[in-house]
């Protein structure tokens, strides 16, 4: 449970940076007057945690420093936290666009033995979801086999098809089957 | 090839029914094979009205789904006779009755109730047969069920199919449930709730257990599930992907495909989980298994040759035959019971169709003219199809008769059914 939190929180925080990012380059004639920014946390229940202030019934806490110890896994800026591929129709060749990126999860596997990974292989929706769940296993057991002749240990990795059960994207045209023909790769404790 | 196919089944129907026809004025026929539907009327049981609902409606609703049945207007008739002294025959015969059903209902002091009818011939007027049910009433539309397979016996010489059950998938708002229903689609009931996938479920012979495919791992594992107890039992759950699982015609084996050893590959499995071995060893993608009704061989899918095709392979020995050979995509292959026809999924022009092949003749026919058709099963009586398709955008179920010529669909309001499985006869 606590686990999914986290993972929503991180989730949305490299959405914020994502949107922050995006936005066009303001320009602005305006002098701003420059304030401090101030953190304030309206009908929030007076807590007994250490460091926060009330003051006139506003609880005021200061934000903990930003620390350098993100997960490497989920460090946007990260080449690791890359973890899908994507597939041309009916095919399961692996594009060189992803070689560095699962190069990068091989040394992070042969660096952290006790690390397991699960490749999850993915159709689009056409035809069979049995034959299809064979598909997307052959997807799968191809960015396996391509991690193992980086250098990757066969018995840190599994490699399964989810077919066409768990689409990342539900409509019906070309644009969402490219997006659902798709390897995802889950580190332990991810799914 | 198909227009060919198809025009000289119409050719075929014609002279069926020509002769159908000419023969329903006569007398009722008892025929095996008999595409002309046969008109009758079921009447009013006298007393029904005690029941919580009409077992005549259910009974009229059960033969008109079939397909071989032309219903008549039942109506206007002021009182409803229930023995066959109070039937006007010269009546129904001017309706052009072949047949009509009369029965009664009665309370019995225990609370249950007792259902007499029988079926006419309305150009003898004589009975056909006849029977008392005792029921409780939690088991009205069971029996009501049982007398159209009575009728259905009688009048075509083939097994009814309205008291068996059949299985089925829905999705709604992101859960999944594996369902089991009556052969109408009431009386369902939830069998597996999971927020993760759930699907190629698949009946035990003897209609107690199902098998199934469940992503609750997070990934694709084999379980065998009992309908009275409930418990739920894996029975292929290795590294890899674990899918497909269908019953022999025996029990007492399941066909599984496994990646474990590396691709998707055919096994046999006990339903406890033991005694797994390997039918083939390819480097293609093998799935899909289906057993012929003899258990000597198993139907499936492959692209060993390129692209996915249906082929045949000996139980015995492993040795596979190709048995598809037209188009570039034929999937999901399913035979009937009856051993005659072999259906399976074929992509015609970017459209996914159920289709039949005659195994004697090779023949093939489009049955239906829907574009996204999967999961076909055969009912336990070879003459009706169930599968899933897709209508404007959502899953649904639908039947089509094994000539293409009957249709029928069968929906759940807001939510996607997928993944179909009628079940076997149940008892004697």
């Amino acid at each position: 449970m606590n686990k999914t939190l986290v993972v929503v929180l991180t989730g949305l925080s490299v959405m914020l940076i994502h949107g922050c990012s995006s936005q066009p380059p303001v320009e602005s004639k305006v002098a701003v007057e420059e304030r401090a920014p101030t953190v304030v946390k309206p009908a929030a229940p007076a807590s007994p945690s250490t460091g926060s202030q009330t003051s006139g019934g506003v609880t005021v806490k200061p934000l903990p420093p930003t620390t350098t110890a993100v997960s490497p896994l989920k460090d946007p800026n990260n080449i690791l936290s890359k973890r899908s591929i994507f597939y041309d129709y009916d095919s399961d060749a692996i594009k060189d666009e992803y070689r560095p990126m699962l190069q990068a999860h091989t040394k992070y596997l042969n660096d952290n033995r006790s690390a397991r990974m699960l490749i999850q292989g993915n159709t689009d929706e056409r035809g069979s979801r049995e034959y299809n769940i064979a598909l997307g296993q052959r997807r799968a057991d191809a960015v396996k086999r391509l991690m193992g002749l980086l250098g990757a240990q066969d018995a840190q990795i599994e490699a399964v098809s989810l077919g066409e059960e768990r689409p990342r994207c539900e409509e019906k045209n070309d644009a969402c089957y490219a997006q659902n023909r798709r390897s995802d790769l889950l580190y332990g404790g991810e799914y | 090839m198909n227009r060919a196919t198809s025009t000289i089944a119409s050719l075929l129907l014609g002279l069926a029914m020509l002769a159908g026809n000419a023969f329903a004025q006569l007398t009722i026929e008892i025929t095996g094979s008999g595409a002309n539907q046969i008109p009758i009327a079921v009447l009013q049981f006298a007393g029904e009205s005690a029941l919580p609902a009409s077992i005549s409606d259910i009974v009229e609703a059960d033969l008109q789904r079939s397909g071989r049945f032309r219903m008549l207007y039942a109506g206007g008739v002021s009182s409803p006779p229930s023995e066959l002294a109070q039937v006007n025959f010269a009546d129904w015969r001017s309706r052009l009755a072949d047949a009509i059903l009369i029965g009664s209902v009665r309370r019995l002091s225990d609370g249950r109730f007792e259902a007499t009818f029988r079926l006419l011939d309305v150009q003898k007027r004589a009975e056909l047969g006849g029977a008392v049910y005792t029921f409780a009433a939690s088991q009205l539309r069971l029996t009501a069920h049982k007398i159209s397979d009575f009728i259905h016996e009688k009048l075509t010489g083939e097994r009814g199919v309205f008291s068996t059950r059949i299985a089925y998938v829905v999705k709604q708002q992101g859960r999944f449930e594996l369902k089991v229903a009556d052969a109408d689609g009431q009386n369902a009931l939830t069998v597996l709730a999971s927020p993760e996938p759930i699907l190629s479920p698949s009946w035990s012979p003897d209609g107690t257990r199902l098998a199934y495919v469940s992503f609750q791992l997070k990934k694709p594992a084999v379980y065998v599930q009992d309908l009275i107890g409930g418990r739920q039992i894996p029975v292929a759950n290795f590294k890899g992907s674990n899918s497909a699982p269908r019953w022999s015609p025996d029990g007492k084996q399941l066909a599984v495909v496994l990646s474990r050893d590396g691709g998707s590959q055919i096994y046999l499995i006990n339903p406890d989980g033991s005694n797994l071995r390997r039918l083939m060893q390819t480097t293609a993608i093998d799935t899909e298994p289906f057993f012929s009704p003899d258990g000597q061989f198993i139907y499936f899918t492959s692209d060993r040759g390129g692209s996915p095709q249906i082929y045949r392979a000996s139980i015995g020995d492993g040795q596979a035959a190709r048995v598809t050979f037209q188009g570039d995509y034929n999937v999901s292959p399913r035979v009937s019971p009856d051993g005659k026809t072999l259906v399976y999924i074929a992509r015609n022009s970017g459209r996914y169709q159920l289709t039949a092949m005659d195994l004697e003749s090779r023949q093939t026919q489009v049955l239906t003219d829907t574009q996204r058709d999967e999961s076909p099963s055969f009912a336990p009586n070879s003459r009706m199809i169930l599968y899933a398709t897709e209508v404007g955008g959502r899953g649904v179920l639908a039947a089509v008769s094994s000539d293409g010529r009957f249709r029928q669909r069968l929906t759940v309001q807001a939510a996607d059914v997928r993944e179909p499985a009628w079940g076997s006869f149940l008892g004697n």
